[in-house]
């Protein structure tokens, strides 16, 4: 009776293939940052007849792999600059940079350019300087999103030494990236989360968008209606209100597909609008901020928000802690209770869990109010740990991203983490890549799209990486293959 | 005469398993060759060799004294072998004709299917062989009996002249199989030559010509029924000496633990499909309720255990007033109930074999305290049932589903039965199981009855029902044509009362027949 050798293997695959589904992620989204970049275009490209002068500053010194990187067709050696070895060397009058003429044109405008010498390759012709840009392009791109998402290692290395020495000023600076995935993380924990739970009640909540809205309202009212509590009393109800809300506005379809058979899909997505448009309502009407225009709430109280740890620009909060615990709490919900038995149970086999005696209207209910109460959760922790106040566009798409972020943690609370912490980093790095590196925020979408395809479908991933499957060919009846451990 | 279908040497090595040992076997033109073995013996892997689903690691295959190599089924069809699997492949929403031609369409002017010339011939096939069959009945309409008809049309379409059929009566009721051995007897009087698998002594001892036996991958035996018993061929097959017969003492029945009186239950159509039954069920005695499949014993059990509302009519257990409880609540007075469908409502396939055998008690001591399941608890005792129960498992940690059917259900009987109870409601208890599985699962029924449990035992074989039940109860129609001792019921009078022929009729001396 002992585990079967396979076994081991198998969790080793577990681990193995979300890996090597983001690492494919990366390349494939290596090639597009190439195939989209038009420095990297131009250095694959001929471009004839092409001059420009490059350099701004006559004191500028360059290599001349710089200036072949930067303007690789385009580098014009005449009389402004001289090569020096391998250093290019501005020596003469040099006309603004981002001019570029034609070189007849430019032998008109400044006949003292003389014969001048445009160096330009065709990829086939010098394939090192074509691939070399792709490099760097790519290169340029994911270290900015490295930085932007954890920060830059030597420049955190740097603050964590001052700060041994006792000069604390530098940390802010360098942690900020690591604190700002952190902070986009915990609403991704908490609504994959969510979504996990359902899936493995058997309920597909698709609704965790308007369940996230609906606990950003109710915990923004108690935030702001409720005057005078202390810390300990005010935040605890808010939060709470906030998973109330979601739950309950999660309930009903659950309720409806216990009762009428009505598919929970359609009706949470049906449930999504009438939360906006209740948002929509409630931030132009009864909760609107008193004295102004706009459709904002007003703010919650100081007693009502999360605390945060370090001083600054630095927003990171206690939700993350609180996710953290939810998880834990989900966990322990699902895989060492008799509520978890039940709701997955029902998940696995409603036939079967009616045969066990479990209560499928209960179940479905219950399933259904924890996910979004989860949901109804994450609203409220943007809400006490960010923002403190509800504006009208109030979510940045949670709620659906959650789907992704439950398949790809398997609808495990570990998996949902580990997902939310990926999703989470890939988030905030994307902004510093778009401004460093030019690189449109919409290529993490892409890259988050490829993970989960390759996730969903790991066919893909065992075709590239020729990783084989036990069961891959024919196999044995299935009586055989227990006969066969057997013996 | 040259055997049509010859093979030599066959041998299929799994990973870790030799499926088929140098298999020898020779199918002559016009015989029924059965072969027989238990779940996991290689008859279906020889079969699949044969339709060239697998390929042979060794041996050889020769179709009339030319040998063949077999790469896939449309290879198999056009060398004459055709299969009738044991899981229809039928497509429900389509007519028979349309399901008969899918994959060999006829067609006139390039694009169109000749449904017409199609229908001529499934006609002309139903016709010749005493199929009964129309070609434009929906397949989803039809009973199983005749779905599994349209299979065999399907192979003789395309002019199979060996037919294969896997295990053909696992889904048959008792008339059906009848039916069946009639048209298998019409097919070889027509020439063609049929090679039966199962693992129904009494059905192999009726219909084969020669029968050849399989265990663990070997073939241990070849005989023709006239030259042996039931006795022999199982003892070949299960390779020690089993009791086929029962042994069981008399019963000694007591109190009464299930009263239903006046019960009116209605099925999914909500059509009345149990009408006004009532009946007792004793403490220390089995009850084995009769008839064939459709009859209104699915409703019945259903309304029984909470599965499913009566609408009228009462249900006491242990004199307690049960009538439409919930599953739950009957579970607490003490009731076990094997579910007739058991990947559908006894087991989560997907669940390890330890949860599978907390079902439906996770929630009492000591498998859980309040809400906390206590995982070394469950484990501990799933370990325990799982030896017990001789339960063939990797582990305790392995899904119920990578199972195979008969421990599957030992994991069933090892959870119902492990816990002290007063009524046993047992539906299908062995249905698709080998023989040995069969025997451990009355021998532990009996047990059950003998410390005192009342039984209720639902089985579609008229014969598992004789063997096992101390009184009988035949259903027909949704009503309870009889309720008589089964030392007094003859297998003939049975077969009857199933078929509706009612008590009077089929008895003339009423005094003989015991009131309920």
């Amino acid at each position: 009776m002992s585990r079967s050798p396979h076994n081991r293997d198998e969790r080793l695959q577990a681990l193995l293939m979300p890996l090597l589904a983001i690492v494919t992620a990366l390349i494939l989204g290596g090639l597009l940052i190439i195939v989209s970049d038009l420095q990297v275009i131009a250095a694959f490209t001929r471009i004839p007849r092409q001059v420009a002068v490059p350099f701004t500053n006559p004191e500028t010194e360059i290599s001349l792999e710089e200036a072949l990187w930067r303007h690789p067709n385009e580098v014009v050696i005449g009389d402004a600059v001289e090569v020096k070895g391998k250093q290019l060397r501005v020596v003469g009058d040099v006309r603004d940079a981002t001019t570029q003429i034609g070189l007849d044109e430019a032998r008109a405008l400044y006949p003292e350019l003389g014969p001048g010498v445009t160096i330009h390759f065709t990829f086939f012709q010098k394939p090192a300087v074509g691939l070399r840009a792709a490099w760097r392009a790519v290169r340029v791109a994911y270290v900015a999103l490295f930085e932007g998402s954890i920060g830059n290692p030597r420049q955190m290395a740097q603050a964590l030494a001052a700060w041994l020495r006792g000069d604390p000023s530098l940390l802010n600076r360098a942690f900020y990236p690591l604190s700002e995935s952190l902070v986009t993380s915990t609403p991704y924990i908490l609504t994959g989360l969510a979504v996990a739970l359902g899936f493995r009640a058997g309920m597909f909540n698709i609704g965790a968008e308007g369940q996230y809205f609906v606990g950003g309202l109710t915990s923004v009212f108690v935030g702001y209606s409720l005057k005078g509590l202390p810390l300990w009393v005010h935040l605890p109800l808010t939060l709470l209100a906030g998973i109330v809300g979601g739950g309950l506005w999660g309930s009903v379809p659950g309720w409806l597909k216990a009762k009428t058979g009505g598919h929970e899909v359609i009706n949470t997505i049906m449930m999504n609008y009438i939360a906006f448009a209740l948002s929509d309502w409630l931030l132009n009407g009864p909760m609107m901020r008193p004295g102004g225009f706009r459709p904002i709430s007003p703010e919650i109280e100081v007693s009502a928000r999360l605390p945060r740890f370090f001083g600054g620009d630095i927003r990171f909060h206690a939700g993350f802690f609180l996710a953290l615990v939810m998880a834990l709490l989900v966990y322990w919900l699902l895989f060492k209770t008799t509520i978890g038995f039940e709701l997955r149970t029902v998940g696995a086999n409603p036939s079967a869990a009616r045969y066990a005696g479990i209560s499928l209207t209960r179940s479905m209910v219950l399933a259904m109010f924890l996910s979004g109460g989860l949901a109804g959760l994450a609203g409220a922790n943007d809400i006490t740990g960010l923002i403190y106040y509800m504006p009208n566009a109030f979510s940045a798409g949670y709620g659906f991203d959650s789907i992704a972020l439950a398949l790809l943690g398997r609808s495990h609370p570990l998996g949902v983490v580990l997902a939310a912490l990926l999703f989470g980093t890939l988030r905030a790095g994307a902004t510093r890549m778009q401004s460093v590196a030019q690189i449109p925020i919409d290529i993490i979408s892409i890259l988050q799209a490829m993970i989960i395809i390759f996730i969903a479908a790991p066919e893909i991933i065992r075709a590239i990486y020729r990783i084989k499957q036990r069961r891959a060919q024919e196999q044995p009846p299935e009586a055989d293959i227990v006969e066969g451990v057997q013996a | 005469m040259a055997p049509i279908l010859q093979l030599e040497g066959i041998t299929k090595v799994f990973p870790g398993v030799i499926a088929n040992d140098h298999i020898d076997l020779s199918l002559h033109q016009g015989e029924i060759l059965a072969l027989l073995g238990e779940n996991g013996a290689g008859k279906s892997t020889l079969m699949n060799i044969l339709y060239g689903l697998y390929a042979p690691t060794s041996g050889r295959i020769s179709i009339n004294g030319q040998e063949v190599v077999i790469s896939g089924p449309q290879d198999a069809i056009r060398q004459g072998v055709g299969m009738v699997h044991q899981h229809f492949m039928l497509v429900p929403p389509l007519t028979v004709t349309e399901n008969v031609m899918l994959g060999d369409e006829l067609v006139h002017r390039g694009i169109f299917l000749d449904r017409r010339r199609a229908a001529a011939r499934v006609r002309e096939i139903s016709e010749a062989y005493g199929l009964a069959v129309n070609p434009e009945a929906i397949i989803r309409t039809l009973p199983v009996g005749v779905q599994q008809r349209v299979e065999i049309i399907k192979v003789l379409y395309r002019s199979a002249d060996i037919l294969i059929l896997d295990e053909p009566t696992a889904v048959l009721t008792p008339q059906e199989v009848l039916d069946l051995f009639v048209i298998i007897r019409r097919l070889v009087a027509g020439g063609k030559s049929v090679i039966f698998i199962s693992h129904k002594l009494n059905e192999v001892m009726e219909l084969a010509d020669r029968v050849v036996v399989l265990r663990r991958g070997r073939k241990v035996g070849e005989t023709t029924p006239a030259e042996t018993t039931e006795e022999a061929l199982a003892t070949m097959m299960v390779g020690r000496s089993v009791s086929l017969s029962v042994d069981k003492s008399p019963a000694r029945p007591q109190e009464s633990v299930l009263e239903v009186s006046g019960l009116d239950v209605l099925d999914d159509r909500h059509q009345l499909a149990v009408k006004n039954v009532s009946f007792e069920v004793h403490q220390g005695e089995i009850v084995g309720l009769a008839g064939v499949q459709g009859n209104g014993q699915t409703e019945l059990v259903e309304a029984l255990t909470g599965m499913r509302p009566s609408i009228s009519g009462t249900v006491r257990i242990d004199g307690h007033d049960v009538t439409n409880a919930s599953p739950r609540q009957i579970i607490e007075h003490d009731v076990a109930y094997v579910p007739e469908d058991r990947q559908q409502d006894g087991l989560v396939l997907d669940f390890a074999v330890s949860d599978n055998l907390i079902l439906n008690t996770y929630y009492r001591p000591p498998f859980a305290r309040g809400i906390g399941l206590q995982r070394d608890v469950i484990d501990a005792s799933a370990r325990q049932l799982v030896q017990d129960f001789d339960v063939r498992t990797p582990g305790i940690d392995t899904a119920v589903g990578n199972l195979s059917g008969g421990n599957q259900q030992k994991v069933i009987v090892a959870r119902e039965f492990n816990r002290p109870i007063q009524l046993l409601i047992a539906s299908q208890p062995t249905r698709g199981l080998d023989v040995g599985s069969i025997e451990y699962i009355h021998s532990r029924i009996i047990a059950q009855r003998d410390g005192g449990a009342g039984v209720l035992l639902i089985s579609s074989e008229l014969d598992e029902v004789m063997q096992l039940a101390d009184r009988i109860l035949v259903m027909f129609r949704g009503e309870l044509m009889a309720d008589l001792p089964a030392d007094e019921a003859g297998r003939d009078q049975l077969g009857l009362l199933m078929a509706g022929v009612s008590n009077a009729q089929a008895q003339p001396q009423p005094e003989e027949v015991s009131g309920s």
